[in-house]
């Protein structure tokens, strides 16, 4: 009998992870996995978050808590809690009852989410030729979801400058100018994946200028509140300054990194808008949108993420945690420098400690990565991505050595 | 430094031509089953009774956790796994355990290795994924068969992934029961490789299932007519109490050579509703195919979700691959069934009582949560106005709403706008 799935292609596993399952495969006791971004501990394990653990332990012992579904749009008190860290607890948006959001799975559920709801009512109705714009490089996925969700034209903007190691300003800029009006951009909130690099303060005022004057749609990407600078005002500043320059946005947040929650698929849509009427007509939409991809999101990791920052002593306990992630990831970062520059490594490296969060954009290039993959049993994005968690004071010698290697004898 | 302070001396009010985004965007239709929680809620009438809840409750009219989920849950605590992310197909040890559930131990698919079963997002997720899976390799045939009437949630899930709905005879109205010979006709003349729905067990809304010899006839003419078969099965365990006998449809169709794809959902069999617990199969000619078709799914669930939740996956998984807890939770299953099921039986009894003279017997005879009355949407309005008995405008009620407690109320309700 002919199969009716007899044509179905066989399709190329997605890089990330097949990056750490050859990692997981490799018997070499040397191996090290720069891959996916997930924290690691300096003892190269997996870390749940000591508050997380605390209050997983008051969930179980609360015999008032069942599994019944949440509502479409998630638990409230998740969703306004979490909205409440992106834009701030004094957000004059929030006072103006002009911020709602939807609970999600992760970070990539929001995306998904969003993007559903923009091809659908943004731009005229269902218009899918309105431009996506997604940075040079960016997270691998953005470019699914927005397809995916109906959009014809998903373009890149100019961001990364590989000679100089640094932020593109005047591509981006340039590209902002050029973007045919009312198309949407994905900006990262903080700590770029996969570069590292973040606009500065003024930079971000000179975006936020040229995007309202041509009336762009404002996407925050927002995966690692906290975990790039070790403060969560700190890294939720682009965020915020763009709500006073008066733009109607979205933010999909993601909890799985600065919560260590990862697979319980914990995130959050916010949504800003310009009055509560406008609003409550987007919230009866994603409503629609959710009924017919999950119906209604998980309860457990929300319900441990509200608990948390609506309790004073938990939500204070949480910021160390977090602090304690960016800490060990900054001086990872110092480290790796000082040893590549005192190994007299060819090249400059200063990037290592310029770039933020958790990727280093190395500057290695495929044939280097493949010598240290290959060769070295170090695993890393073919783009030279590192995640910068996979170091510790136990591999870094060996990994500054590899790279030592790779980039003197590796064209 | 804050910046709402810094910005203090700018004015955020914007010039009145300054329009919003969302100026076009119409209000949503307010979802009808939500409605009828909502209007609930608002009702002071002590003797309320809610028959929209599409989720169990117990005799006391309570949300029940499955003491076996309690039991599971306190393992895996124990055990202080990590969080890291799960594969994009979800955790190994639920969905093998997912699909044996489904197809038997011995079965010769999963034997062979011929099926992919993937974790999702519940009953819903797995729908949608299966929905986008046809839309995007499913390309000779456009069209997904639904009986009438079906859940209401399947024709947005489909339509949204791109496919076009279609429906054959289900319910017939007259007898409260199965229009066996409509249904037929009507799939006699569905064209070749479209795709039909059928609810593996406890129909929803209706609560009409067909019998064996039924479901052994309606296999033949799919298979003559060449569809592709797509199970819904949300309900394993609950429609009759016992695991097999509710996956009998499902095994029976595969034993006669249908290579399906199949929906699971554990939301109503172990409560776990909130925690989107689900699988997805599509069972292959060979290995080798199930092996394409897993790597496409893959590509369609990471744009839309990356990864599944962990929790309630977890908690199945325990459930289903631990002896004794897998024992147990077949004991409550059954004790949730057996509830519905004297709850069906009483509900008549107390019509009889009241002096009904009408034929009840499709309360009894539907099976599931759910059970098509035959009330008319005038005899619903006055059920819920005058007793604030709340259900939905077809007719249907939700027997996990009754209780020995509210069962006479609701008899003299029926009763009195039947009458």
């Amino acid at each position: 009998i002919m199969s009716l799935f007899g044509e179905v292609p066989q399709a190329t596993p997605v890089a990330v992870f097949k990056v750490t399952n050859d990692f997981k495969e490799d018997p070499n006791p040397k191996k090290v996995n720069l891959g996916v971004g997930a924290y690691r501990t300096d003892e190269g394990q997996p870390w749940v978050l000591p508050v997380v653990k605390k209050v997983e332990k008051i969930i179980v012992a609360d015999d008032s808590l069942n599994h019944e579904y949440l509502p479409i749009l998630g638990l409230p008190e998740f969703r306004s809690s979490a909205s409440k860290i992106a834009l701030g607890e004094d957000s004059p948006a929030i006072q103006e009852n002009r911020v709602g959001a939807v609970q999600c799975l992760g970070g990539t559920g929001a995306l998904k989410i969003g993007a559903e709801f923009l091809r659908r009512w943004y731009n005229g109705n269902n218009n899918t030729r309105t431009p996506v714009y997604v940075s040079a490089p960016t997270w691998e996925n953005h470019n699914a979801v927005f397809v995916n969700a109906g959009f014809e034209d998903v373009r890149p903007y100019k961001y990364w400058d590989a000679e100089k190691r640094g932020l593109d300003l005047s591509g981006f800029l340039g590209d902002l100018e050029s973007a045919p009006k009312h198309s949407i951009f994905v900006l990262h909130a903080c700590a770029h994946n996969p570069t590292g690099t973040d606009p500065t303060h003024v930079e971000w005022m000179q975006v936020a200028e040229v995007m309202k004057r041509r009336k762009l749609f404002v996407f925050f990407d927002s995966a690692y509140q906290g975990f790039a600078s070790g403060c969560l005002d700190k890294d939720a500043w682009a965020v915020r300054y763009f709500i006073t320059q008066g733009f109607e946005m979205f933010c999909a947040q993601s909890f799985s990194k600065n919560f260590g929650l990862y697979n319980e698929r914990v995130g959050n849509l916010t949504i800003v808008a310009r009055d509560p009427d406008n609003l409550k007509r987007v919230l009866s939409q994603m409503e629609k949108i959710v009924r017919v991809t999950w119906s209604n999101p998980p309860s457990q990791g929300a319900r441990l993420v509200a608990v948390t920052l609506n309790n004073p002593e938990l939500f204070s306990e949480w910021k160390d945690n977090v602090k304690t992630m960016a800490d060990r990831v900054l001086s990872m970062r110092a480290s790796l420098r000082a040893k590549l520059e005192a190994l007299e490594t060819p090249g400059t490296w200063d990037h290592i400690t310029q770039q933020i969060g958790m990727f280093s954009f190395t500057g290695l290039n495929p044939n280097q990565v493949e010598y240290l993959i290959k060769e070295k049993s170090i695993y890393l994005m073919a783009s030279g991505r590192i995640n910068m968690c996979g170091l510790t004071t136990k591999n870094i010698d060996y990994v500054a050595e590899s790279i030592h290697e790779s980039v003197v004898n590796v064209q | 430094m804050n910046i709402y302070r810094l910005c203090l001396g700018i004015s955020i009010s914007l010039p009145a031509c300054f329009s919003s985004w969302w100026s076009e965007v119409q209000m949503g239709p307010p979802d009808p089953i939500l409605g009828v929680s909502e209007a609930y809620k608002r009702d002071t009438n002590p003797k309320k009774i809610n028959l929209g809840v599409g989720a169990y409750r117990d005799d006391q009219g309570k949300p029940f956790v499955l003491s076996c989920v309690r039991k599971a849950e306190a393992q895996i605590a124990a055990k202080k796994l990590d969080k890291e992310y799960l594969a994009i197909g979800g955790l190994g040890d639920f969905n093998k355990a997912c699909a044996k559930l489904a197809l038997g131990d011995d079965n010769e698919v999963i034997k062979s290795g011929r099926n992919i079963t993937v974790q999702t997002i519940s009953g819903t997720g797995s729908l949608r994924i299966g929905a986008n899976f046809l839309s995007r390799f499913h390309t000779e045939a456009r069209e997904v068969y639904l009986p009438t009437p079906s859940w209401g949630n399947h024709t947005p899930i489909f339509r949204d992934a791109g496919m076009q709905l279609k429906a054959y005879t289900y319910y017939d109205p007259k007898t409260c029961g199965f229009d066996f010979q409509g249904a037929l006709n009507d799939i006699s003349k569905i064209p070749a490789k479209s795709v039909i729905m059928l609810h593996a067990c406890a129909h929803n809304p209706t609560g009409v299932d067909p019998r064996p010899e039924q479901w052994k006839e309606i296999a033949e003419l799919v298979k003559k007519r060449n569809l592709l078969v797509f199970f819904d099965m949300a309900y394993q365990g609950f429609a009759s109490g016992d695991i097999d006998r509710d996956a009998w449809a499902v095994r029976y169709f595969i034993e006669q050579g249908h290579n399906i794809l199949l929906s699971q959902s554990f939301a109503k069999n172990m409560g776990l509703y909130g925690e989107r617990v689900g699988g997805f199969t599509v069972v292959c000619k060979d290995a080798e195919e199930a092996k394409r078709v897993e790597s496409q799914l893959k590509i369609l669930i990471r744009p839309i979700y990356s990864n599944p939740p962990m929790n309630g996956a977890r908690i199945a998984a325990t459930i289903l691959n631990t002896p004794d807890l897998y024992k147990e939770w077949l004991g409550e299953v059954h004790g949730m069934a057996n509830r519905i099921i004297t709850m069906r039986e009483l509900l008549v009894a107390n019509l009889k009582k009241e002096g009904s003279t009408k034929n009840w017997q499709h309360v009894i005879d539907q099976i599931g949560m759910f059970c098509f009355t035959g009330l008319k949407p005038e005899q619903v309005e006055r059920l819920t106005k005058e007793f604030s008995v709340y259900m939905t405008k077809d007719g249907r009620i939700s027997m996990a709403g009754v209780t020995s407690g509210n069962v006479g109320y609701l008899a003299q309700g029926i009763h009195s706008v039947t009458k």
